[in-house]
């Protein structure tokens, strides 16, 4: 489960910040996880707790946007909607698509005391 | 939470990993963390605090700074400790990559490889997929066209690094612990530790396992993801991060396909719809067949091709 993994990653950002931005506690930490992304929302909330636990952001707020995956199809030349990496096309039904977002795993802002 | 994904836990060659140059993981946070909250605590004796020294030092401070300095702490902790007052909250921006130390590790690691002309190889796959195997053949092909390296990822054991180091190759063991998938930071006190000679061509041997590592940029110069006929023709559908992020796939132990129903006409097409331009090799490790391509691949792949892997924003 690399979502502990992602999860501790997240800690220390957190950390980082807490110096960087001068604050000593995190009530909220808000997440943009993409549709395509490599981390699931479900497995994210199930490590946080106990990652956070100890930590600036024990019993924080864990909120995630879900963005959507958008993709460039090269066969018809427009850009689409891309929920999972395998669907084809709405248009044309092919599977020459350049995924252009819908992978981003970022901390987006926090609500810090 | 080392404890829990191993992180901290990974060993190199059988040694603990900690300590070592680079090494930003698991137990050093945690003694920054101790330190960030001795600083937090100096600050408080700063505003007169010495009292409160016994529990809760946080909240004493927040405290302080809301009410005064000459309020009685201890009748108040308990009501800032279960609602700590909103007005002193506030949003701070970050917009920061979840990944972005591994990503700057990463970047790192690539530029090291840059300078000694190193090409690494990062090989996924599921357990069971041949993948050791491969690398032994390999070994053996490529003997004498240039200096080889490996370095192995289990969670447990270095008998894989065992069975390379019979080839003649150097090979280091990385055990992940708990550990599901090689990070960047793992990869760097490898290959630290290998020292590859200028122009090696070092094999990454990583986790078996094909979720997780697709998240995690080694600085590799190419990502090979392995399937073998004995597995669903359907994976690349199942588990499309790791296709999408492969530069080649190997089709291993097409000497079995006798003896199974592996299609793989349909799993081609199911890799492709993920991944549209990605080359696709089919080989038996067992045999020799096919291997011949393989290895100009890996001769022909030059280091950069893979460099948009850790464009990703930091």
């Amino acid at each position: 489960m690399h979502e502990m993994a992602l999860t501790e990653s997240i800690r220390r950002l957190l950390e980082a910040e807490a110096e960087r931005q001068s604050f000593s506690a995190v009530r909220v930490v808000r997440l943009e996880l993409g549709a395509l992304s490599h981390a699931d929302p479900e497995a994210m909330r199930f490590c946080f707790d106990a990652v956070m636990r100890g930590s600036l952001a024990e019993g924080a707020r864990l909120e995630i946007e879900r963005t959507p995956g958008t993709g460039w199809c090269m066969i018809c030349a427009r850009e689409i909607t891309v929920a999972r990496r395998f669907d084809p096309c709405p248009h044309c039904g092919g599977h020459q698509i350049q995924v252009t977002a819908g992978d981003e795993m970022r901390l987006k802002d926090l609500e810090v005391v | 939470m080392c404890g829990v994904c191993g992180c901290g836990q990974a060993t190199i060659d059988g040694r603990p990993a900690q300590g070592a140059p680079g090494h930003h993981h698991g137990h050093d946070h945690r003694h920054d963390h101790h330190h960030h909250h001795g600083h937090d605590h100096d600050h408080d004796h700063d505003h007169g605090h010495d009292h409160g020294h016994d529990h809760g030092h946080d909240h004493g401070h927040d405290h302080g700074h809301d009410h005064g300095h000459d309020h009685g702490h201890d009748h108040g902790h308990h009501h800032h400790h279960a609602d700590p007052d909103p007005a002193a909250a506030r949003v701070v921006q970050v917009e920061r990559d979840i990944l972005a130390e591994n990503d700057r590790l990463a970047a790192a690691n690539r530029a090291w490889f840059a300078e000694r002309g190193v090409l690494a190889l990062n090989l996924v796959s599921s357990p069971g997929s041949g993948k050791t195997t491969l690398l032994a053949r390999t070994i053996a092909d490529l003997k004498g066209t240039r200096p080889l390296a490996v370095i192995e990822g289990d969670q447990q054991t270095d008998l894989d690094a065992e069975r390379i180091r019979a080839t003649g190759a150097p090979a280091v063991q990385v055990n992940t612990g708990k550990g599901c998938h090689l990070d960047a930071a793992m990869v760097a006190r490898a290959a630290a530790s290998l020292d590859p000679a200028e122009g090696t061509l070092l094999f990454i041997e990583n986790v078996g396992n094909l979720v997780c590592p697709a998240a995690f940029d080694l600085g590799e110069g190419g990502r090979v993801v392995i399937l073998s006929v004995t597995e669903g023709e359907d994976k690349p559908l199942k588990y499309p991060d790791m296709f999408h992020a492969a530069d080649l796939m190997i089709l291993n132990k097409i000497d079995l396909l006798p003896h199974v129903t592996f299609d793989v006409d349909r799993c081609v097409d199911y890799a492709r719809r993920i991944n549209p331009k990605l080359p696709v090799l089919s080989l038996s490790a067992t045999t020799g067949q096919g291997m011949a391509a393989w290895i100009d691949w890996s001769l022909s792949r030059r280091p950069a091709a893979r460099a948009r892997a850790g464009a990703r924003s930091a």
